[in-house]
Formats: structure tokens, sequence, C-alpha cells
């Protein structure tokens, strides 16, 4: 800062983006933004999958460079060159992925966030001042636990904590509450909110729920495909009218009606168990029958062993005891059993667990089908056309957004890496589907997608595993819900007639 | 009891004299990796380092009579190549590994190349303490003349322990070697750091070469190095990315090592060949124990290339 010039006002700070355009090589993922987030205010940005809210949020905070436009703080123009110096203004940022440390403590990584480390540093009384803040919070995380011990909730609100902790005037929330349950995000939300009445606080939050919006926000600005599609106050608008700038003149696929006859026993588990990394039983003696034409629908916190029963089912991880049958043979996983039984798997973090990053969109479209006709010939020559012919069906099919089927599938966005293994996973013949939190993270118009291909399966008699966090996406798919806690299966109701106390009760293990 | 016949206790005694001789260079080594890849990259350059070291050390320990500029010099030769290897590695789309093999076949040849004239000459050697005054038996003297580099060594290990635990530096390193995501987040250098990390690797290997040439077996020629610098990569896997661990694996491994020599002076002759190998079948039997295919392996830094 020049010397004599007037610091900063204290408390909440405004933050404005001035003719903001970034661009990616040649892709233009931000083209001449502007965004007026007042001092005070807690201010909501909307936008589809790839819209470019997490760009231009990252651009604010200095992570990316902007191609062009400016950032003032306080009404003050300021060059942002990298994260420090935005944390030395006072801003300060909960990253969409997660950007704690996972091996080392959380007293560690709150202290490691300071900008003045001490070179040495003594953990007896950074401790205690630690203790002493957290006694200050409505919420508790467990200072001594290491990161990748506790749960995603957990986690997400040691991030938030962090923020506080470093004193931050602007706080950037990218989609703080897709890990939250709904009672911990009105929680967290709730605190904030206090936080920015008292004005102590200004808050740019990126989310798509608009329930949250229509709670907590004062203002909202909306992006679409890199451009400003709308601003305005939340007590003028109603979430039909911020869905429609979002999505523009697209359609959003209907959902289809529950039809069809639930058949016979498809995929049977018989006493599953499995371990996680560290070598501790997480799922414990799981049996489960999924019918034909069925969708059945496992609850639970994240954490109970969810994960590690659909890493069992997708070949990932081995079972240490008990059987998978499916049509009544023995299933172990293999390439060819899948292929036989026309499995299909929609992982959770597709990225990481059905993609192949550095390869392209149409590569990762034909993993299922490469080594066959029209694909390959012989088993081994493979035909790079009907490749090309097969993605850009799906493409269009799909609505995936990407600049060509040859982009590398690691540069779509969350949404569209999604949609694209969506393809590959339902665009052939389906009798078996496991979806894992399929729609994590994703649009209305991403979901509502991904809800009438699980129904649309469904109807066409497959047998359907789905494994969710989200009580509202079992409830509206499921036939059957189970309620799974500690690696076990505690619970069972049909979906039309479940009670949500009860089974609240029972993913709470009471 | 007559002096010099103490019977097997020999074998012991040798053992223990091996374990701190041979252990040494193992000890740098491995501490200068676990620093290098606790920032999340993999130094295999570190067996080039080693020999460049051993060679600059009798160079300048030859020039200036003094061992212990050798030492600084091989440490600084170290940390150059340090600096080499991460610069090159921060570059896009470089990968850590095949550097590594290039910088390891690089500084070995260098080393031959510039030690040509030094195969010859005598250097001085750095000194020993004697903890074993007391005694008028000549083996347990010989066992306990113990070299001032390991002592350095062994105080070196806990220091770090502690060092990563409550530094800044030490938090800072772990950051980068746990999640690059995390500490480009905080607005900290990924590379800077790991520039440093890998400098103060190849410092401390360095220093493990000077010990080759200066010590055991205390003179530059071509075959001083019987792969200990790749060794001690594998030995950090193996301490689990802990330096306290590094500092009994390199014990272990030097005991070992020492066990056929020792057993060799008592008269056990047979079977020779297979106790030299002993520290490499110790090696794997405990790799083979400890490694599981359905866990993680625990320690290991996250942004490493062979984790990731
Ligand atoms: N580092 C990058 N290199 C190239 N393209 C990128 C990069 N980061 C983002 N993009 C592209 O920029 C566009 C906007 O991405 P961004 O992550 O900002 O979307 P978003 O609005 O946050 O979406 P989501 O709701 O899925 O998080 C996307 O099309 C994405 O593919
Ligand atoms: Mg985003």
């Amino acid at each position: 800062m020049i010397i004599g010039e007037t610091p900063l006002p204290s408390g909440a700070l405004g933050v404005d983006v001035v003719a903001m355009t970034m661009r990616f090589g040649g892709f233009t993922a931000l083209d001449n933004v502007e965004l007026k987030v007042r001092p005070g205010s807690f201010h909501a940005l909307l936008g589809e999958n790839g819209a470019g809210k997490s760009t231009l949020v990252k651009c604010i905070m200095g992570y990316y460079r902007a191609t062009q436009g400016g950032v003032l703080v306080g009404g003050r123009e300021q060059a942002i060159a990298n994260p420090k110096e935005a944390h030395a203004l006072g801003l300060g940022m909960v990253y969409q992925h997660f950007t704690l440390v996972p091996a080392m403590t959380v007293a560690e990584n709150l202290v490691l966030a300071r900008d003045d480390v001490p070179a040495v540093v003594d953990w007896t009384k950074e401790k205690k001042l630690l203790a002493a803040f957290l006694s200050r919070m409505p919420f508790k995380v467990p200072l001594d636990a290491k990161v990748s011990d506790i749960s995603a909730g957990e986690r997400q609100k040691c991030e938030i904590l962090k923020q506080l902790y470093l004193k931050r005037r602007f706080l950037i929330l990218d989609e703080p509450t897709s890990v939250l349950t709904p009672g911990e995000a009105d929680e967290v939300l709730g605190m904030l909110r206090a936080m920015v009445v008292a004005g102590d606080l200004t808050i740019l939050m990126i989310t798509h729920k608009f329930r949250e919006v229509m709670a907590f926000a004062d203002d909202v600005t909306i992006l679409r495909r890199g451009k400003l599609a709308g601003h305005g106050r939340v007590a003028d608008l109603t979430p039909d009218d911020m869905a429609r700038t979002m999505i523009g003149a697209e359609q959003l696929t209907v959902q289809p009606p529950r039809v069809g006859e639930v058949g016979e026993p498809r995929l049977e588990l018989t006493k599953l168990t499995a371990l996680d990394d560290a070598g501790a039983i997480a799922v414990h003696g799981v049996s489960l029958a999924v019918r034909g034409g069925e969708i059945v629908g496992i609850a639970g916190v994240s954490g109970n062993g969810q994960r590690q029963l659909v890493e069992v089912l997708a070949g990932q991880r081995e079972a240490e005891s008990g059987e998978i049958h499916i049509r009544g043979d023995l299933y172990s996983a293999s390439r060819k059993e899948m292929r036989r039984h026309k499995m299909s798997l929609l992982p959770e973090e597709p990225l990481k667990n059905a993609c192949v990053g550095g390869m392209s969109v149409a590569d990762n479209i034909a993993f299922r089908e490469f080594d066959r006709a029209p694909f390959a010939s012989g088993g081994w020559w493979l035909n790079r056309s009907a490749f090309r012919k097969d993605a850009e069906r799906k493409i269009g099919l799909y609505k995936i957004k990407t600049r060509t089927p040859d982009t590398p599938i690691s540069a779509l966005s969350g949404g569209n890496v999604q949609r694209a293994v969506l393809a590959r996973e339902l665009g052939g013949e389906v009798e078996v589907l496991i979806a894992a939190n399929p729609c994590f993270g994703l649009d209305f118009a991403a979901v509502a997608q991904i809800h009438a291909e699980i129904m649309a399966a469904r109807n066409r008699g497959a047998a359907v595993l789905l494994v969710s966090e989200d009580l509202d996406e079992l409830l509206e798919l499921s036939d059957r819900l189970v309620v799974m806690f500690h690696g076990q299966l505690v619970h069972e109701a049909r979906a039309s007639e479940a009670n949500l106390t009860e089974i609240g009760r029972h993913m709470a293990g009471h | 009891m007559a002096d010099g016949t103490i019977g097997l206790w020999t074998v012991p005694l040798a053992v223990f004299g091996g374990a701190v001789r041979v252990s040494t260079p193992f000890l740098f080594v491995s501490l200068g990796e676990c620093i290098t890849e606790r920032s999340g990259r993999i130094n295999l350059g570190l067996e080039g380092t080693l020999i460049m070291g051993a060679m600059s050390a009798y160079g300048i320990s030859y020039l200036s009579g003094s061992p212990w500029l050798g030492v600084l010099a091989a440490g600084i030769t170290g940390a150059l190549l340090g600096a080499l290897h991460a610069g090159i590695c921060s570059l896009p789309r470089v990968n850590d590994i095949a550097v590594g093999i290039a910088l390891m076949l690089f500084g070995t040849g260098l080393a031959f190349y510039l030690g040509k004239p030094l195969i010859e000459p005598t250097a001085a050697r750095l000194p020993a303490i004697d903890f074993g005054w007391w005694s008028d038996v000549p083996q347990v003297r010989a066992a306990l003349r113990i070299n001032v580099l390991f002592l350095i060594g062994v105080a070196i290990a806990p220091i770090l322990f502690w060092a990563f635990r409550t530094t800044r530096w030490g938090l800072l390193i772990r950051t980068a070697g746990e999640s690059s995501d995390a500490a480009r987040a905080m607005g900290y250098s990924v590379l800077w750091i790991r520039l440093r990390a890998t400098m103060a690797g190849g410092f401390l290997a360095g220093i493990g070469g000077s010990f080759l040439s200066l010590f055991y077996p205390g003179s530059w020629n071509e075959g001083l190095s019987s792969g200990q610098g790749i060794t001690a990569v594998a030995l950090v896997i193996f301490a689990r990315w802990n330096p306290m661990l590094c500092l009994w694996a390199s014990l272990a491994f030097g005991g070992a090592a020492a066990l056929g020599p020792a057993l060799q002076s008592v008269g056990v002759t047979s079977g020779y060949h297979l106790f030299n190998a002993a520290p490499y079948i110790l090696t794997l039997a405990i790799m083979i124990i400890t490694c599981s295919p359905k866990r993680t392996l625990t320690g290991a830094p996250a942004e490493l290339s062979i984790t990731r």
C-alpha cells in the first residue's frame, strides 16, 4: 500500500468487478462481466454448470489472472496478483474443492492458513488461542483430529471457521452447502447471515439451491455461458424468474412418470463385508436385493460405508467376504460380467472414478464399447471416425457442453463430465444401474435430466441402486428406501410411506 | 580374558561398528530425500548427487587441506544439482522420475570426468571421536571410533522430525507435498517450496557423498558408490517418510550390510555372498510384509507422482 493513502474502511467490505474477461487459450470463460457486491450484504451468484462462476471468483481472489478487467475493493481499484494479496485486503474464499490438507490436523490447518505463520510454532499457545476462538463459534470442530478422519460436513465447517478465524471482511463461498445436510446448511448460513447483519462481513455465495438464495441472500447476480445474464434484489424475484434467466431459452427435461411392474430380484448382495483404506470394516454384512423395474435408495450420512459398497460393486475394491449375484450368477465385477449383465455405473466424483482426465471426451464416452464393432475391427484396430460419430450423437443427445469431441474431459465443468458419463453408461441398454450421488454439485437443469434418465431406466425394467446423501432426491426417485449406518443397513421403508423423522433418527444411529 | 580374545563378541561389535559406518551415507541421503519427497517430489538423481558430492569433497579437501571445507563443497554441489532437478521439473509436463534418472547418469558421469585427476592424490580425511578410550580391547576401540558426520546425521533426524511439526517451513513443505491446491489457495508458490526442499535434500545427499570419499572407504575412485543413493530413496518409502524411521532404517540396513564381513572375520566363510545380500533381502522382506493391496501407503505424501 502506498504510504499516506488512507486505509480501507473497517468492517464489511464491498467488492465490484468491472468489465472482466477471462480466456483459457481460445475459450472465453468470462465475457465482459460486471458484478457489484454492496458492503454488508449477502450476495448470491447463480448460473448453470460451466457458466463461469468459479472462474469469476477465482479472478477476484487473484488465483487466476483475468485477461481483462479490474476489481474494486472498498471502492478503490486494486491489482490483486495472487491470493496472498487478496488476503491482505481482507478477502477470503472457501473453494469449491476442499483446500484443507487432509494429512494434517485441524489445528495445523488453521494455523497454517494465517499470513503470518511464526517461524517456530508454539503449539500450546496456538491451541489455547484456537480453543478460545472456537468457544465463541456456534459450531465445533475437533482440533486434534486429522482432516482426513472427519466427515465432509465437518470439513466444510472447518473451512468456514478458518476464514472467520482469519478475520475476513469479504468472504466468497463456492457451493459451500453441497456437502452439508439441509439442517447443517441452515446452521452455517444462519450464523454467517447474522455476521452480515451485524456489519462485520460481506458474503458472496455461489450456489445451485434456490431455497438458500431465497432464505439468506439480499442480492443476486446470474451468469449464463460466461456472460452477465441478470441481477437484482432477491425480494423482487421468484425462483422461477432466476431459473429462466439461468437457462435462457433451453428446455428442461421432463421426468417420466413412474410406470411398469416390479420384476424378479436381479441384483442380490449376501452378507457383503468390505474394508476401508485404513483396513477398518466399512461395509458390515450387507444383504440386499434389488428387483428389475425398481429403484432402491440407500440413505445415510456420508462416511457410513456407502462409498466402499459402491466401490465393491464397481470392481474398485475387493470384498472381504460375502457374495454378489446378478440374475443368480455370481458376480465379481469383471468387464465380461458387466457387459453380459448390462451393468452401468454412475460413481461419485466421476472425473476421478469413471474417466481418464487426459483423454478426449470421445474416448471417454467409448470406454465401455471401444474394443467391439463398430469401434474396433477384429478387437484391436480402432476406428476413430466411429468414435467421433458416436460421441457427436451422444454429445447432442445429452447436451454435453464441450468445445469439440477431442477436448480432454478434464477441461469440462463438473456437470458436463457427469453428463458425458451418463451418456456412456445410459446410452445403451441397461439392466442394472448403480448410481452414487449422481447430482452432486449439479445445476437444476442437469439434475432434472439425470433424474429423468434414472427414472426412464427404471421404467425400462432396470434394477437401480441409488446411493445418495440427498434425502429429497431419494424420496423423489426411490421405490424402496434403506438407511445405512456404520456399514450396516439399519432401516427399510417404502418410499411412499417413508416417515422423515424416523429416517433421520436411523441416519443418526438412534 | 586376554586382549583381543573376546570370542564371539567380535560379531556384534563388528556389526555395530559397521552399521555406524555403512549407515552414514544412507542416513544423509534418506533424510535429504525425505525432505524432498515430503514436498511432493521424488529426486532419483541423488545417486548422482552422492557421487558428485564425494568427488567435490575429495577435491576441495585435497586442495584446501580442510576436510570440513570439502564437506561444505559437497553440500553446495548437492544443492546445485537439486536446484537443477527442481528447475527442470518446474517446466510443464516434465516427470520428476525421468529427470531424476537423467540426473543420476549425468551426476555420475560428470563426477568421473572431473574426478580423473583425483584418483592418485590423498586428501585430508574427516576425524572420528574415540568413545572407546576406556577399553583396551582393540575390537571395542575400533567399533567405538565414531565419525563426526554420523553424529551430525543422528542429530538431524530428530530435528527434522520436530521441524516438520513445529516450524513454518516444515508445515509449508508438508502442505506442498499433501495438496498443491491448498498451498496455492493460501497464496504460496508450490514450485518455489519444492525448489528449496529439493535443494535442501541435495545438500544432505552431497554431504552423504563426502562421507564416502573422506571417511569410509576414504578415497576417491569410480567404484565408490554401490547404489547407496538409490537404496536410500527406497529406504525413505520403507521409513514411511518419517525422519526418525529413516534413522532406524539406515541403521538396520547398515547393520545388515556389516553382517557378512563380521562373520567372515570370525571365520564363517560359507554363504558369504548370501550374507552380503542381507540388506537387500531385509528390505524386500519388510516391504512385502508391510505392503497390502487393500490399503493405501500410509504416510505417503499425496502429491507424489507415485501416489497421485
Ligand atoms: N483452468 C481451465 N482451463 C480451461 N478451461 C477452464 C479452466 N477452468 C475452467 N474452465 C472452463 O471455463 C468454464 C467455466 O468454468 P467454471 O469452473 O467457472 O464453471 P462454474 O460456473 O463454476 O460451474 P460449476 O457449477 O460446475 O462449478 C467451463 O466451461 C470450464 O470448462
Ligand atoms: Mg464452480
